[in-house]
């Protein structure tokens, strides 16, 4: 029966015993644990929402680069293909003035060479008139050489004005 | 931290002055009272019930080993308030005369030890001191009718909730002092081992149950109960000298823990508590005349169950290991420790979770009624 008899003394003790510890251990041990354990808390709390947040900008930065690059791309293409554009452009502009520039020389030289040509017609043609009025006087001079050979053109002359 | 040095060292020294202690080899003489004709044949039969009941009570003596008369105890200090305080050793008890008397109506062998010395004039019968009448003691159907002065002792239990104090202060400072050393970081060592029940207290048990507003206020006193339940649960487990006593298995310990629970439950009730228990809205006054007994009844029933449960629950666990172990004793045969050692290793292993359990259930339960008694009314 006694087993489930308050016995005082006991009852005493343990008051006194678990009002001590209540009052130390919520002063020297729970106040600072519980502080400590709830501050880490709170830093895990923020440093998760600060590495969601930081994941959230990375993926906006990503997707930014992405752009960024894609552009760029579309870039380097459209001036790769400018640089072809004109490089042919050049190089065909400069094979035609080339051959323009052909054109005009074989022109120029044609021109230089014909009237070369008829410069040395006209002086061959100078040359041989000299040459046959040499020619020509050479053989006069050897007609009219005697008197007699004198006598006999002027005579024949004379024949053919009067047979007129 | 100077001021943990100092308190180990003040609680020591109260250690050796409250408990001065004698181990002994004891040496009961017998005599034999004047209406007791003749002697039975002291036989030496072993009792469980005796020995079982021995064990699961408190006592002013701790059996270490031997035994029960030649054996080896301390001596706990005995405290009497008869008058002024007297202040005595039990030996003076335990090295005092035993004397059997019979019971005049049902011939039952009662014996108690007289005390000597600064004891003069008190008998301790089944740990019991009681005050002497005509230098012995009256009894009347097995029991002493003999007047009993205010016991105040350092029992076995109050040794053991000393030595359970003193732990939880070592324990917990030395882990207040990790936290405030490091600051909010990682736990580690004894911090790691223990910070998954602070936060339980105060999460899963405090918050859940009173919730997020007014939890805080409530958390020193659960936690507070909690490891002191636990602790002295464990402790209980220990066969061997800082262990051993049946603390949370005695009805004054639990008594007393389930009074502070229904002190803090009434004092921080509100007006919505009290609106329920004595005008519970919407209840016609007929009705009321039934129901207001009935919640008066409702506020004390539930921290009795409190103290019914835990001290239930830890006293059991001791009688069916010592049963068990028992066996062999009753049998007087070692064969029967096959069948007992590996039942009584399972039972506490089974006792190990019922100590956490208890623990656990009495916050819990404590931090349900507070979390009732300060909810706030929500129509």
């Amino acid at each position: 029966m006694d087993l489930i008899l308050p016995d005082y003394g006991l009852l005493f003790w343990t008051g006194l015993v678990f009002c001590l510890l209540l009052f130390l251990l919520a002063k020297f041990a729970w106040k600072p644990i519980l502080n400590a354990v709830n501050a880490r808390e709170q830093k895990i709390h923020e440093a998760l929402e600060l590495a969601d947040k930081t994941r959230a900008e990375m993926l906006l930065l990503q997707a930014e680069n992405e752009k960024i690059l894609k552009e760029a791309r579309a870039e380097r293409d459209a001036i790769m293909n400018d640089a072809k554009e004109t490089a042919l452009g050049m190089v065909e502009a400069a094979k035609n003035k080339a051959k323009e520039e052909a054109n005009k020389i074989v022109e120029s030289a044609k021109a230089i060479i014909a009237s070369e040509k008829s410069a040395a017609i006209r002086d061959l043609k100078n040359q041989l008139a000299g040459f046959s009025i040499d020619i020509a006087e050479k053989i006069v001079r050897t007609e009219l050489s005697t008197d007699s050979k004198q006598k006999a053109l002027a005579e024949k002359l004379a024949d053919d004005i009067n047979m007129n | 931290m100077t001021f943990t040095k100092l308190f180990t060292q003040v609680v020591f020294m109260l250690f050796l002055v409250l408990i001065p202690s004698m181990i002994s080899a004891q040496k009961a003489t017998s005599i034999i009272s004047n209406q007791t004709a003749a002697v039975d044949t002291v036989e030496d039969e072993f009792d469980v019930n005796e020995m079982i009941m021995h064990h699961v009570k408190d006592a002013h003596e701790w059996h270490l080993w031997g035994s029960e008369h030649d054996g080896v105890s301390l001596h706990l200090p005995v405290i009497l308030y008869d008058n002024g305080f007297k202040v005595f050793n039990a030996s003076h008890f335990y090295h005092g005369l035993n004397v059997v008397e019979k019971d005049p109506k049902t011939g039952e062998k009662l014996s108690y030890l007289l005390g000597e010395g600064p004891a003069e004039g008190y008998a301790l019968f089944h740990e019991k001191i009681y005050s002497l009448s005509d230098g012995k003691l009256h009894f009347k159907e097995g029991h002493p009718h003999n007047a009993m002065p205010l016991d105040l002792s350092i029992t076995k239990n109050v040794t053991s909730l000393f030595i359970g104090a003193f732990l939880i202060i070592l324990i917990m400072f030395s882990m207040a002092r990790f936290y405030k050393k490091n600051g909010a970081v990682a736990p580690k060592g004894i911090a790691k081992f223990l910070e998954p029940l602070v936060l339980l207290v105060q999460d899963d048990i405090a918050k859940a149950n009173i919730g997020e507003h007014k939890y805080k206020k409530f958390v020193p006193y659960l936690l507070t109960a909690f490891f002191f339940i636990l602790l002295n649960n464990l402790l209980g487990m220990v066969p061997i000298l800082p262990g051993g006593a049946n603390l949370t298995g005695n009805i004054s310990v639990t008594l007393f823990l389930a009074l502070s629970t229904l002190l803090i439950t009434v004092f921080s009730g509100n007006k919505n508590y009290w609106r329920h228990i004595f005008a519970t809205p919407g209840v016609p006054i007929p009705i009321l005349i039934i129901m207001v007994p009935i919640e008066i009844i409702g506020i004390f029933t539930k921290p009795i169950a409190l103290m019914i449960r835990l001290f239930a629950n830890i006293t059991a666990g001791h009688i069916i290991i010592l049963a068990l172990v028992s066996l062999v004793f009753i049998n007087k045969s070692v064969a029967w420790s096959a069948l007992s050692v590996p039942m009584a290793l399972f039972i506490s292993i089974l006792e190990l979770l019922v100590a956490f359990l208890q623990a656990y259930l009495f916050t819990m339960l404590s931090a349900l009624f507070i979390g009732a008694a300060v909810e706030e009314a929500h129509h």
